[in-house]
């Protein structure tokens, strides 16, 4: 039902020719809270001051998603134990004096003991939004056994109260978004969503934390499994200031954006002495910003490979060798034609990311076009192979160009590398911090190139002749898709997928209205249940 | 099927000594597995990995001789140390070459191929993918149960997210990367310290274990919402918070009965990255952390990633890390091999070095601490350049409570490389007749080694 006639107003496109294509939706299965969505939903619910303990059980990245990979992880031991130690010192922060009351909304009849009538409802509200549904008596009454027995023992009603808050946080209800399936009343032969497990979708797709009251009350009323009601809703969200939040933890999730934050992307300090921390981490800030501001005016998402414009600090205009006006903070900043920047393939963040600690890598941010941009497969090396050529800068090839044309007079490599190389040596004079050069040993540096048929004579013009390439379109709708539903799209699926991407040139590329059209699709809402034994990649 | 062997059983747990002890003594020391050793047996037995990246270069690190007393080859000089309680480091380690990961047909996805045919006795059938649980977490899933962690996992790369222990795919245990982190885990607010007058336990405990009785009524009953992958999933939930109840019990229970038990001190400001020397100073760090919590019986299973297996590791001011050279850098034809790569070799061998020494530096009963270990030293290839899988590097230290004859050297001959995976298991008590499949079944544990 991608064009049901309610939705006809959100769709300027929608015409009465077009058919809808058939789908048969692939399984669903509980999706762990990633790091992010865990601090976000404590946040929301207990309050903004409390500090969540990072590092708890590190999120499973798959197929290039942690949004796929929250749908095999499970808990380990050791997760656990942290799980179980955050939970308590969570309960603790969010139950301290200052903040309590607004949080449970009741006095007790006394500090130091327990007292049901106080803890029942505290339990059932704040419950409820953790587990993203109304809590079952049952649920309610063995915490608030658990909170009457610790406050009798610790003589303390608010300590009970903090076991039972622990008991709520460390809960597979809570430490899983559980997504449940029911049959569609409308075609007995398939499984829909149901309302409740709607609502969470929406709400970690579209502001990636757990739904507010609203939400949950539509959800709970069965009103998103409404046409209208789902349309009500996702206007809502669509128009909150939370949908920021949801469009950057999107890309940073597609561009690997944690691995700044987990202090992966490292560089040589002697070799790269303005590459600090700080310096990264608001190289990734500037590419997200970037991103957002581009969307929420509703640019063309083709655009962000080759707008000139972005948002600097002083930082980062030192290594991208430009004056910044502003002394501390951010400003809005459009690089100059003679910069050679354009487009978020000029950014530090991409081209840092996308390179080795002491030097830059043609062939890895070529492999990031490829394979994330483009959504076509690098296949991996052949194991017994000779890279000694190639990547030896003591030797006669002295620039990146030379060493990787190597690469195609051996048929070996020359298969892949002529997929990623080209691309990447674009880039080369951005080096291995994306700082601009114009010679690697001496040798003048050559940027020409062509990118399927489009050739370029530079970054600024591989940008170009990337935002007009066929896949890239296609592709963002595939990824958004696979964050969406948190699994590669199934075969039945594909019919969906080419549908949305016909739209998404059609609204010119708006990724709003992709947005829409993706929660409204029934790929989205429709499911072929719980997902079967976990598949390790071995033969059965 | 698994068939209980109270041979191998006796071996792995008494010391050899009990083999001749008859079978209704020997029920006592049996928990309700079968398998393992119950409370109140003398010293407890751990089995640790400790993995290095990229390899070694196989005519250079492969001993010329089998049996004892081998002339240590160049890159396994560190091994040559003086122990501090006596004898020579070289003496308590085994030297296993020859060894091989079979492929069948299958892809030699680099670097990951062979690190887990030989920690999973499997195959991966995609890049990427882990087939079978890796071997720390066979046995833990034994012997994990009487200790306080089931196992602790460590890693030198500053990696938080990567470790090599894994239950499954989804499953993969985080590594401590901070020594500082390790410590406060391990020694902090909790730890039951045998020296620091009469013990009484947190009453708050007590009321932790409530909280985890209440969640498990919360999965049994999500439990009945999901399909057989989230059962799977939530059974490993179950099988964590189960693990933290034990732990929990061990806490009440009160300080750890064991002479060379003492806190450990608290370790200096971090410092950990992938320059080499940061490496190897968090590798002396952790495994010091580590002599002293398995001295207290705080776990009795560990892994250590010291570099990853594409790996990390480089020199300051250099533009290339260890993996990179072992690709890039030219041969030296006059040597024979790539010398700036092979400094990581050696490095990665000073490390291992340190690492097993300080298990041997702990007094504990008639020997030392490592007497009552089995440390498994591997790395993911042989010859890192071609990613060669014949002949993966392996070692084993310690005695593992008198059940190991170490200072051996062995050559598999092509053996597949699952046979010292079969070994540390029976060693270890478990019950494993053959491990690992197709080619890489292995049925005949390596005697050579074994009192």
């Amino acid at each position: 039902m991608l064009c049901a006639s309610s939705f006809a107003v959100l769709i300027a496109s929608c015409g009465s020719s077009e058919t809808a294509p058939v789908v048969e939706a692939g399984p669903v299965s509980l999706r762990r809270l990633t790091a992010e969505q865990y601090e976000r939903s404590i946040h929301d619910v207990l309050g903004r001051h409390i500090t969540v303990p990072s590092r708890i059980d590190p999120d499973d990245r798959r197929d290039g998603l942690l949004a796929v990979g929250a749908s095999f992880a499970g808990v380990t031991p050791s997760g656990f134990e942290k799980y179980e130690a955050a939970a308590g010192t969570i309960a603790e922060q969010a139950l301290g004096s200052g903040y309590r009351d607004d949080l449970v909304q009741c006095a007790p009849a006394s500090l130091t003991s327990a007292d049901d009538a106080c803890a029942e409802p505290f339990v059932r509200r704040v419950g409820r939004r953790l587990f993203r549904r109304s809590l079952t008596e049952e649920e309610v009454e063995d915490r608030v056994v658990v909170a009457r027995a610790a406050a009798s023992a610790l003589g303390d009603f608010y300590g009970g109260l903090e076991l039972a808050l622990a008991s709520l946080l460390v809960s597979p209800e809570f430490l899983f978004r559980v997504e449940e399936a029911e049959p569609d009343p409308s075609n007995r032969a398939r499984a829909r969503l149901t309302s409740v497990s709607m609502a969470s979708r929406l709400s970690f797709l579209l502001w990636n934390t757990t739904p507010d009251d609203d939400l949950l009350a539509a959800g709970e009323a069965g009103a998103l499994v409404d046409e209208a009601g789902l349309a009500a809703a996702l206007e809502r969200l669509l128009a909150s200031p939370k949908l920021e939040t949801g469009l950057r933890s999107l890309f940073s999730d597609l561009y690997d954006f944690k691995q700044f934050d987990d202090g992966l992307v490292r560089k040589d300090a002697a070799l790269f002495p303005a590459y600090t921390q700080p310096m990264i981490e608001e190289a990734k800030e500037q590419t997200l910003r970037t991103i957002v501001a581009h969307l929420a005016e509703g640019g063309d998402y083709r655009a962000l490979f080759t707008t000139p414009d972005s948002f600097l600090t002083r930082r980062l205009g030192v290594v991208y060798q430009v004056p910044v006006a502003t002394a501390s903070g951010w400003e809005p900043y459009r690089f100059p034609e003679d910069t050679e920047r354009a487009g978020l393939l000029g950014h530090i963040s991409l081209n840092a990311l996308h390179s080795h600690a002491g030097r830059s890598s043609a062939t890895l941010r070529g492999k990031f076009v490829r394979e994330v941009l483009l959504c076509q497969d690098v296949p991996t090396p052949p194991a017994n192979i000779d890279f000694s050529i190639v990547e030896n800068t003591a030797g006669e090839l002295r620039t990146a160009r030379e060493r990787l044309e190597a690469h195609v007079d051996n048929d070996a490599c020359a298969g892949c590398h002529t997929l990623m190389d080209p691309i990447g040596l674009a880039l080369e004079k951005y080096d291995a911090i994306g700082m601009y050069r114009e010679a690697e040993n001496g040798v003048p540096i050559d940027t020409s190139g062509e990118l399927d048929g489009i050739p370029y004579e530079d970054a600024v013009g591989l940008g170009v002749a990337l935002s007009e390439h066929p896949n890239l379109g296609p592709c963002l709708v595939r990824s958004l898709y696979r964050y969406a539903v948190g699994r590669d799209a199934e075969p039945g699926e594909e019919a969906l997928l080419a549908a949305l991407g016909e739209r998404f040139a059609s609204s010119g590329y708006l990724v709003s209205d992709l947005l829409r059209e993706v929660l409204l699709s029934e790929g989205f809402r429709t499911t072929s249940g719980p997902r079967g034994v976990t598949d390790t990649g071995d033969a059965p | 099927m698994k068939r209980f062997d109270r041979r191998t059983l006796l071996r792995g747990t008494l010391a050899g000594t009990a083999v001749t002890m008859g079978v209704p003594l020997l029920d006592c020391f049996l928990n309700a597995h079968g398998t393992a050793l119950a409370q109140g047996a003398p010293l407890p037995m751990r089995f640790g990995a400790w993995m290095w990246g990229c390899g070694m270069n196989p005519e250079r690190w492969t001993p010329a001789t089998e049996g004892t007393g081998f002339e240590l080859p160049i890159e396994l000089a560190a091994l040559d140390r003086e122990l501090g309680t006596g004898g020579k480091l070289r003496d308590q380690v085994s030297v296993l070459s020859g060894f091989d990961v079979k492929l069948d047909g299958r892809p030699n996805f680099p670097h990951t191929a062979g690190l887990m045919g030989t920690l999973t006795g499997s195959l991966p059938l995609q890049d990427y993918t882990v087939p079978a649980p890796t071997l720390d977490t066979i046995i833990a899933a034994e012997i994990g149960g009487f200790t306080r962690f089931r196992s602790l996992e460590m890693s030198c790369t500053g990696n938080p997210n990567q470790s090599y222990s894994f239950e499954s795919q989804g499953v993969a245990n985080a590594p401590e990367i901070s020594p500082g982190a390790l410590y406060t885990r391990v020694f902090g607010p909790e730890f039951a310290d045998p020296n620091a007058g009469p013990f009484t336990p947190d009453p708050r405990l007590m009321l932790r274990q409530s909280v985890l009785s209440v969640v498990k009524e919360d999965r049994e009953r999500l439990l009945q919402r999901v399909g057989a992958h989230d059962k799977q999933r939530l059974d490993q939930y179950f099988t964590s918070v189960r693990q933290l109840e034990q732990q929990i019990d061990v806490l009440l229970a009160g300080p750890p009965d064991l002479e060379s038990c003492e806190k450990a001190p608290a370790p200096g400001a971090d410092d950990f990255g992938t320059e080499v020397n940061q490496s190897m100073a968090t590798n002396r760090v952790m495994a010091q952390l580590l002599s002293f919590a398995l001295a207290c019986d705080q776990t009795r299973v560990f892994s250590m990633m010291f570099s990853d297996r594409i790996s990390g590791l480089r020199q300051p001011g250099s533009s290339a890390q260890h993996h990179q050279l072992t690709h890039d850098e030219p041969l030296d034809a006059g040597i024979g091999y790539q010398p700036e790569a092979t400094e990581f070799v050696y490095a990665s061998m000073e490390a291992w070095a340190d690492f097993i020494e300080r298990l041997a530096a702990i007094p504990e009963g008639d020997g030392t601490l490592l007497d009552n270990c089995l440390v498994f030293g591997h790395s993911d290839v042989s010859l890192a350049k071609i990613h060669g899988i014949t002949g993966v590097p392996m070692m084993i230290a310690g005695r593992a409570g008198g059940a190991l004859k170490p200072g051996v050297h062995v050559a598999g001959a092509t053996a597949p490389s699952t046979r010292v995976g079969l070994t540390i298991q029976q060693v270890m008590g478990l019950t494993t007749e053959s491990w690992g499949t197709r080619s890489m079944e292995a049925t005949q544990p390596i005697s050579e080694i074994l009192v």
